[in-house]
């Protein structure tokens, strides 16, 4: 066995060579990017509140971080990530849900989703932002469901009608297929409409994991509770605390890539055959 | 023809299909068309884009249905033949479902048909070795060339036992080896299966080589110009190909095929029948 193991070492070490040489470029530009960062404001001698440099920006993070940690302590950059996690990843839930849910109900019927389609696609352009004030009037300001009927108003839209194209844009030669074999509706809606689908799901739920996030908190840039992200931002800002401020944009940048990561590992997982996938496996 | 079946598989009489009747894009796609295939028949419909080969091959299958005329299969309707599954298509595109396994997209027409499990996977497992697949099964379509996808997809079409094989340019999309090789063992398949196969093709070749009879038609309104009948004896192979009176036939429907798109005139394009790829 031993010499069998040290193969699967071997070929893991080499897969792991493999994927540090293909990321190494990415990994060098960050690392380029903050110490060029750094450089300049150093060297330029820019001031705190018009550019912060990156070691201050790190250093109020792992300060937030250990006061987080510390019993008796807290932390509001990091009970604000989580309240503005938790309205983004509500609305997401909600907006996406029922997007995919209208979808598959008015593609049942041609007619209907021909007839909502341009009122789906004129919705998607509307700036749904701006009716934050709006939403927080009817649920109240300091109510996380305000924010996220933003959320979930705005990540609707291009779930629905990416939904929609995906259900109706299968191969005339499949539905031949279908026919041939006289299946039912429901049959082929399961065995060939949602499959097909899935790539175009996938694809919005990827825009809508971003702009959940970019919705939460511009949404809380018209008012919210004290701890939240974007509230923090303006306050720390207002204040000229710009190393809390941009520290608090870092926290929603992290949320905001894990998010669309977990988008990313639930397509793979769920269409292995997909062709962006091939030869990954 | 086989003596002993006489059976009337497919019977069509003064079948019409004209496409957006009334309007300025009418388009007489066939016209009298009168056909009769027995059972276990092989028959090629053979004619330049447009002449309605697809068309007549569809109308059997009930994807259209006629403007006029009866056509009957197996007796029936086409409608209740297809209810009845007595059709397995097969297109120019495999038409694999690329989410499906090569085995799982075989069991997709005994899945909706509601076979039991196991026997699914035999049936699967029996179609797949028949067309040299059996190794195969747990692969995903797109890690298959394009001849071996095309046999799954035969393989798909048999799985229900249906009694027609419908099939529109199976093998127009392959390359000239892979395409004999297809034809070796589309016979192959035939004599072991005994189906009435409808086969549209553009190639003169593989109709000669392939059928019992070649239907030539021709365009503009889309109508039958000739049956020929092919006595050539199956079992068919390689040699086949080197017999004068495969020659003869190939000239005969080539003859055919000229007349029929040098009565159309002017157009210069339409005496590329054969290579034409484009569908009609």
């Amino acid at each position: 066995m031993a010499p069998a193991e040290a193969q699967t070492t071997a070929t893991l070490m080499a897969s792991i060579r493999r994927r540090l040489a293909f990321y190494f470029p990415t990994i060098a530009i960050a690392v380029g990017v903050i110490l060029l960062w750094e450089v300049i404001v150093v060297f330029f001698n820019i001031q705190q509140f018009l550019l912060p440099k990156p070691s201050a920006i790190f250093a109020e993070f792992m300060l937030q971080v250990d006061l987080w940690l510390a019993p008796d302590e807290r932390s509001i950059l990091i009970e604000s990530s989580g309240a503005t996690f938790w309205e983004a990843f509500g609305g997401f839930i909600i907006g996406c849900g029922s997007g995919i849910l209208v979808a598959l109900i008015t593609s049942r019927w041609t007619i209907v989703s021909e007839a909502t389609m341009p009122f789906a696609i004129a919705a998607n352009s509307v700036p749904i932002i701006a009716f934050a004030p709006i939403m927080n009037n009817w649920f109240g300001i300091t109510n996380p469901a305000s924010k996220m009927a933003i959320v979930a108003i705005i990540v609707f839209f291009p779930t629905m009608i990416n939904t929609v194209r995906g259900l109706t844009l299968v191969d005339l030669e499949q539905l031949e297929l279908m026919r041939s074999y006289a299946a039912t509706p429901a049959r082929i809606m399961f065995s060939l409409r949602i499959p097909n689908a899935l790539p175009f799901i996938f694809s919005a739920l990827r825009v809508a994991s971003a702009l959940s996030l970019i919705g939460a908190v511009v949404a809380e840039f018209f008012g919210g509770p004290r701890a939240t992200l974007g509230v923090y931002i303006t306050q720390e800002a207002g204040a000229f605390d710009f190393a809390k401020a941009w520290t608090a944009i870092l926290m929603a940048s992290i949320i905001g890539i894990s998010f669309y990561l977990v988008v990313l590992i639930a397509e793979r997982r769920l269409m292995p055959w997909h062709v962006s996938f091939r030869g990954a496996a | 023809m086989s003596p002993e079946s006489k059976d009337i598989a497919i019977s069509a009489k003064g079948i019409h299909k004209v496409f957006n009747p009334g309007t300025d894009e009418e388009v007489i796609a066939l016209q009298d068309i009168d056909l009769e295939i027995e059972a276990s028949e092989f028959v090629s419909l053979i004619g330049p884009s447009g002449c309605g080969k697809s068309t007549l091959m569809r109308l059997i299958g009930d994807l259209i249905q006629p403007t006029a005329g009866e056509l009957l299969v197996n007796g029936k309707a086409p409608a209740r033949a297809r209810l009845d599954r007595e059709y397995g298509m097969v297109f120019q595109a495999a038409t694999l479902y690329e989410w499906r396994s090569v085995t799982k997209n075989v069991q997709l027409p005994l899945e909706i048909m509601g076979y039991a499990k196991s026997e699914r996977k035999q049936r699967a497992q029996a179609m797949l070795e028949m067309v040299e697949l059996g190794a195969f099964a747990n692969h995903f379509p797109w890690q298959l060339s394009g001849g071996m996808q095309q046999r799954v997809s035969i393989a798909r079409a048999l799985a229900f036992d249906p009694s027609v094989l419908l099939m529109d340019e199976p093998f127009g999309a392959l390359d000239e080896f892979t395409r004999e090789r297809m034809n070796l063992e589309l016979l192959k398949i035939w004599e072991q299966t005994r189906k009435t196969i409808i086969f549209v093709t553009h190639s003169i070749a593989e109709a000669v080589f392939l059928s019992n009879r070649i239907v030539v038609m021709s365009p503009r309104p889309g109508r039958i110009t000739e049956i020929v009948g092919n006595p050539l004896p199956y079992p068919r192979d390689f040699s086949t190909r080197n017999d004068p009176a495969y020659h003869d036939l190939v000239a005969r429907v080539r003859d055919l095929l000229r007349d029929a798109v040098g009565s159309l005139s002017a157009d210069p394009s339409s005496g590329q029948y054969v290579s034409e790829p484009g569908a009609d």
